[in-house]
């Protein structure tokens, strides 16, 4: 059944849409877009490690996220600089020391556009399972998590007073974003991963008014976005990553006209 | 020690700086079950600074919090919330704890505000928040409330029926309270233990006590201290923009 590219592709890519629904609305909540593409810029750095070394591409940019994000929590913590101009200072030097090393690996073949932008030819029955075991994974530890994380995202204060541990919540939340990163790479690529974690999310708060509908209407936004972008990709020979994001546009513009509705009836 | 068990959170000698000033300094107090506690002062004297180092929320403070219970409701004086979430009042209800519905019906219902259950939480009024803020922190039967301004916003008769409630709710579920009112009428009526702030402890005891207390007489003028009979006691020290105590 897993012969076929394109079935590999679709079942890997249901599979990203089902994690990237409820971490993109905490990504919405939080205002953590920017620190997903930090994240998601280092994870080519990441990349080029597991090629130089062998060894498993996700796991490679597992690690590698997760020690950015350490980083980035220890600068916060040591120097007066606002954080988005750390997150850029990670961005842009963790993506720029990975084009340099890969500089140096004249001696591997480099598909760099299959990188930044996801290549649904590249998916093997091996990401397949990384994919949905990675992903059960995460979807399990955020459910575990969901109370604090959600109780802290709406008042920091409240969750800490009233003994939830917000804290170990958000630590836990950021070792889960390199994850969804690790896993989604080989979709959408590492430039797009952001966009597939935030638009749909945005398109389900446009239709939402809880937020578990939130959550629900986000995974919905992220399937469909999956489905149509990947056929596209096959019809139209265009990168699965690009194809699956502009889906996802296509939808949240869908998604304004029922605010404009909403707004209408309640003048 | 029976008055011990009694004990739900303790401050000893605590106090909290923040880029070298102190925000507050040397409080002990302490809140048992079945009583209310209420911290007064000016502005910017430290009483939410206290109830915060009493709730945890801040870790690196001087001095030493003893907390007994972990079941504690808490209503801030400041909450911002982002309205990119999409929250409802049902919702907001079961924050930190899941509750059944008649649990949350109830605590609305005693606030008042169960007509707002389906709302978002974004469109209520700050009366109406303040009322859902209250019922969400007695809604899960806490050991111990920490009321900061709890009723700030809320018309006058609705706010002397929400100190009924907090009295009557003290009573029922024998919680501890610790309160930041400046109603000075209500914290005289309702209270066991008044604790007067301005940086550090300015005077503290029974409510008779305090209303009689020179320091207190400073901090809110003859007027307020004419709410309680007269005590002459003489004051013996100025403080200084830091916090700081100095002898006459």
């Amino acid at each position: 059944m897993f012969d076929d590219f394109f079935i590999r592709a679709l079942v890997a890519g249901i599979g990203v849409a089902f994690v990237t629904g409820p971490l993109g609305c905490f990504v919405i909540w939080r205002r953590l877009s920017y620190f997903g593409d930090t994240l998601a810029h280092s994870a080519l750095l990441g990349v080029t490690l597991a090629f130089t070394m062998e060894f498993n591409i996700a796991i490679s940019v597992f690690v590698i996220s997760s020690i950015i994000a350490l980083i980035l929590i220890q600068l916060q913590k040591k120097t007066n600089l606002p954080g988005d101009a750390l997150l850029g200072l990670l961005a842009h030097s963790s993506l720029a020391v990975g084009l340099v090393v890969i500089g140096f690996l004249t001696f591997i073949r480099f598909d760099i556009m299959g990188l930044l932008f996801g290549d649904i030819l590249a998916v093997s029955v091996n990401d397949l399972l990384i994919i949905w075991i990675g992903g059960a994974f995460i979807l399990l530890t955020l459910k575990f998590i969901w109370k604090p994380l959600f109780a802290s995202t709406v008042n920091y204060e409240l969750a800490e007073a009233e003994g939830l541990n917000p804290d170990r919540a958000k630590a836990i939340f950021t070792i889960l974003m390199a994850a969804i990163i690790a896993i989604s790479i080989k979709m959408v690529g590492l430039l797009l991963i952001t966009g597939m974690l935030i638009i749909p999310a945005a398109m389900a708060r446009n239709l939402s008014s809880s937020p578990q509908s939130m959550v629900i209407y986000s995974i919905i936004g992220g399937l469909l976005s999956v489905i149509i972008g990947l056929f596209t990709s096959l019809e139209f020979n265009t990168s699965s990553g690009p194809s699956i994001i502009t889906a996802a546009l296509l939808l949240f513009i869908l998604s304004l006209f029922k605010i404009k509705q909403s707004i209408k009836l309640k003048n | 020690m029976s008055t011990d068990q009694n004990i739900l959170v303790k401050l000893n000698d605590a106090g909290l700086q923040l880029n070298n000033k102190w925000l507050v300094k040397g409080v002990s107090l302490q809140v048992e079950k079945g009583k209310i506690v209420t911290l007064i002062g000016p502005n910017g004297s430290g009483k939410s600074t206290t109830a915060k180092i009493a709730l945890g929320i801040y870790k690196k403070i001087d001095g030493s919090v003893e907390k007994y219970t972990n079941k504690v409701g808490y209503v801030p004086q400041k909450i911002s919330i982002d309205w990119t979430l999409p929250l409802r009042v049902n919702d907001f209800m079961m924050l930190t704890e899941s509750l059944n519905k008649d649990t949350i019906d109830e605590a609305l219902s005693l606030t008042g505000v169960i007509h707002l259950k389906d709302k978002n939480l974004g469109d209520l009024s700050g009366g109406e928040f303040q009322r859902v803020l209250l019922a969400r922190a007695i809604s899960k039967k806490p050991d111990l409330l920490v009321l900061d301004e709890p009723v700030q916003g809320v018309d006058f008769t609705g706010e002397i029926a929400l100190y009924e409630l907090i009295k009557k709710i003290s009573d029922e579920l024998s919680c501890g309270i610790l309160l930041i009112s400046h109603d000075l009428h209500t914290v005289m009526s309702a209270t066991d233990h008044v604790v007067c702030l301005n940086g550090h402890v300015c005077c503290s005891g029974s409510p008779m006590d305090v209303a009689k207390n020179n320091e207190y007489k400073a901090l809110f003028g003859e007027q307020a201290s004419q709410i309680l009979s007269r005590y002459e006691h003489k004051h013996d020290h100025i403080h200084t923009d830091e916090g700081e105590i100095k002898k006459d």
